[in-house]
């Protein structure tokens, strides 16, 4: 350093550096202006740079957003229209079967009501009224006899006619109140069937109300949907979140399912492909194994797609009917013959690990092989169990439809939260830099400050 | 689960390579042991028995495992007592442990002694056969107590390649001489291990029969 051409002057390194300090100053001074609009050009540049990027960013934001809307109220539309088709089928199938049946009903109400108005016009008859010339007999009767036997007897006999005629008047009406009577009696089941009838009328009817409450209600909602409104977005948004959390813990279970299955058919898969084959470091049993799950997963795809269920595959949904009602029934023999293989298999697992179990005893110790467990229970439980994931794993493509729904709204969700942070991030970055900038001329300034005090100073002012 | 997930990458990774082409021996172990059947040594075959079910116990579809005896002349497959591939089939594999183990049962009951030990012919006996057989982790088994006895006329002083391979000595009990001067004993075991690894190999010594695991690590 010290016989470095720098060292202006050998010996006095203070003096050296301040001669070196006056000549960068100076020359600092003299380039400050270009200086200054490279630096603010710089800065600027970057900055205008990173706004426009961030504006880029932000503008595929809202578009990401927009589109993220548009699916998800399509999706919500399309639900909707779903739900007011079966509202639809479930009031023609009660008009068709309860309805339809209302001209039977009013023709068993009218029968009743002749019934009870014939039965009432019956209980309205009255008792036939006394014969009119006992009035004239009863005056008679009525004159004093004195003592003659002739008047005496001739009024006896007209006492005894009238006795009699009063006693049959009395009977006639006995007769025709117990009549009435029983007229009335029969109304009573009539009135009991028409009250019963009535009430069916009436249950059906606040069915079709509900029906139409709810086909109300849907159609409010797809009126909202429609006006593509906040709450509309808002709702199916939070609607879609719970699907994406309830479809994850149901397909969480079902992966323990195909865990436990996959343990369940591995070993004795060993049987079939080989217990020392491997594809790279994993066992071909085991590869196999999980190809037989994920065989059963496809066909309860197709089966629930078939089913139309699910419409994860459009081209089965919109088959012929009669060609998706073969692919059903191809799909489901497949899936119980799939179940049939597991259910071997997990036979063949049970006797395996038996003799496994009986070997490692034998070559333990004892000179005989011992017996081992005859309990058949678990066997016929391992069974079944592999007979019954298969279908059970058929389901599993419902929540997988939801999931997959779900996931596609959450992941838009996420990214456009993402894009708005990345365009925060920019702007905050191009703000700095433009910041930075000031910044840097500021300091340049403040180390040539001598010369531009001076320059201030003796600077002739111009006119 | 580990497992499963390994399965899943494996179906979809190895989907292309998977054209019938699957490894079959690079799983695989391979077992040689070889018993000393010189002298009184004789008496502690029934130790040698009992190794023999532990290994048998953890062999699996696809391993290989032969039982050879240690006499006058090692370097024979005369003396190979009984050898087994097991079969890719783990019911069929059962089988063959079970007639593997009555092989070994009637050899322990009708053995009879040796005059000499050559433990070297054993061993090249031993590399030779599992060279054949070309398993993954290649395993010889030394049931002796190391003293090798050689027949005037053998010549066994020559290099063995090891390489690859793994030597465990079991059971070398002391001998009288060796109760007398240690310095014999730990002799032999340092001249052992030294030809072991010269020919690139790893020497091991379980005299712990309780404790047989390192077989398999």
């Amino acid at each position: 350093m010290k016989d470095s051409i720098f060292m202006l002057f050998p010996g006095s390194p203070a003096l050296t550096l301040l001669v070196w300090a006056i000549i960068i100053v100076a020359i600092m001074y003299f380039a400050r202006k270009p200086v200054h609009v490279a630096l603010r050009a710089f800065s600027r540049t970057i900055h205008a740079s990173l706004r426009v990027a961030a504006r880029a960013v932000t503008l595929s934001a809202k578009r990401l957003k927009a589109r993220n809307e548009d699916v998800l109220l399509e999706s919500g539309k399309k639900a909707i229209e779903v739900a007011i088709e079966r509202e639809f089928e479930r009031v023609e199938k009660v008009i068709e079967r309860d309805i339809g049946t209302y001209p039977e009903l009013h023709r068993k109400l009218s029968d009743y009501n002749s019934k009870i108005e014939a039965d009432y016009q019956a209980s309205m008859e009255t008792p036939p009224p006394p014969p009119e010339w006992v009035k004239a007999v009863d005056t008679l009767a009525k004159i004093k006899t004195g003592n003659d036997p002739m008047v005496g007897k001739m009024i006896g006999d007209i006492k005894g006619t009238i006795e009699k005629a009063q006693n049959k008047a009395t009977d006639e009406y006995r007769r025709a109140t117990r009549e009435r009577l029983s007229a009335l009696k029969s109304l009573m089941p009539l009135w009991r069937q028409s009250n019963k009838l009535l009430e069916q009328v009436d249950g059906k009817i606040t069915g079709l109300f509900q029906h139409a409450k709810k086909i109300d209600e849907n159609l409010a909602e797809y009126k909202e949907i429609e006006q593509r409104s906040d709450k509309a977005v808002r709702t199916l948004s939070s609607s879609s979140l719970t699907q994406f959390f309830i479809a994850g813990i149901v397909l969480a279970i079902a992966i323990g399912g195909i865990i436990i299955n996959f343990n369940l058919i591995a070993y004795p898969m060993q049987e079939m492909v080989g217990g020392n084959s491997y594809i790279g470091p994993i066992k071909t049993a085991d590869v196999a194994a999980l190809v037989v799950i994920l065989l059963e997963l496809a066909m309860g795809l197709f089966l629930m797609e078939s089913l139309r269920i699910t419409h994860l595959l459009p081209i089965i949904s919109s088959m012929d009917d009669r060609m998706r009602t073969r692919m059903l029934w191809i799909t489901f023999s497949l899936l119980v013959i799939l179940a049939g293989i597991e259910s071997s298999l997990a036979y063949m697992r049970d006797i395996l690990a038996a003799e496994s179990a009986s070997m490692r005893q034998y070559l333990m110790g004892s000179e005989e092989q011992m017996q081992t467990s005859v309990s058949t229970i678990p066997l016929i439980g391992q069974m079944v169990m592999g007979f019954v994931f298969p279908f059970v794993l058929a389901f599993t493509a419902i929540p997988m439809e939801s999931f997959v729904h779900s996931l596609r709204n959450l992941l838009g969700m996420i990214t456009v939260g993402l894009l708005h942070f990345i365009a925060a991030l920019l702007r905050f970055t191009g703000s700095l830099f433009d910041g930075l900038g000031k910044l840097v001329i500021g300091v340049y300034d403040l180390v040539i400050f001598a010369p531009l005090w001076a320059e201030t100073k003796f600077k002739k002012p111009t006119k | 689960m580990k497992r499963l997930f390994y399965s899943l990458l494996a179906l979809l990774t190895a989907a292309t390579l998977f054209s019938g082409c699957s490894e079959k021996t690079a799983h695989t172990k391979g077992v040689y042991m070889l018993l000393d059947t010189s002298g009184t040594y004789t008496e502690e075959l029934v130790k040698a028995q009992q190794i023999i079910n532990y290994i048998l116990a953890n062999m699996n579809p696809g391993d290989t495992f032969a039982v050879s005896r240690i006499d006058t002349g090692s370097f024979s497959e005369k003396d190979i007592l009984a050898k087994v591939t097991f079969d890719d089939r783990p019911s069929v594999t059962n089988e063959q442990k079970r007639g593997f183990r009555q092989k070994i049962d009637e050899f322990v009951k009708s053995v009879k002694s040796s005059v000499y030990t050559d433990v070297s012919g054993g061993l090249l006996q031993a590399v030779e056969f599992l060279n054949e057989a070309n398993p993954a982790d290649k395993t010889v088994i030394i049931f002796s107590d190391m003293k090798e006895e050689l027949k005037p006329g053998y010549k066994r002083d020559f290099p063995i390649q090891l390489g690859g391979f793994k030597v465990i000595a079991t059971n070398v009990i002391k001998l009288r001489s060796d109760i007398k001067d240690p310095t014999e004993y730990l002799g032999r075991l340092d001249m052992w291990k030294k030809k072991v690894e010269a020919g690139g190999g790893d020497w091991v010594v379980i005299n712990d029969l309780e404790r047989l695991e390192p077989i398999f690590k």
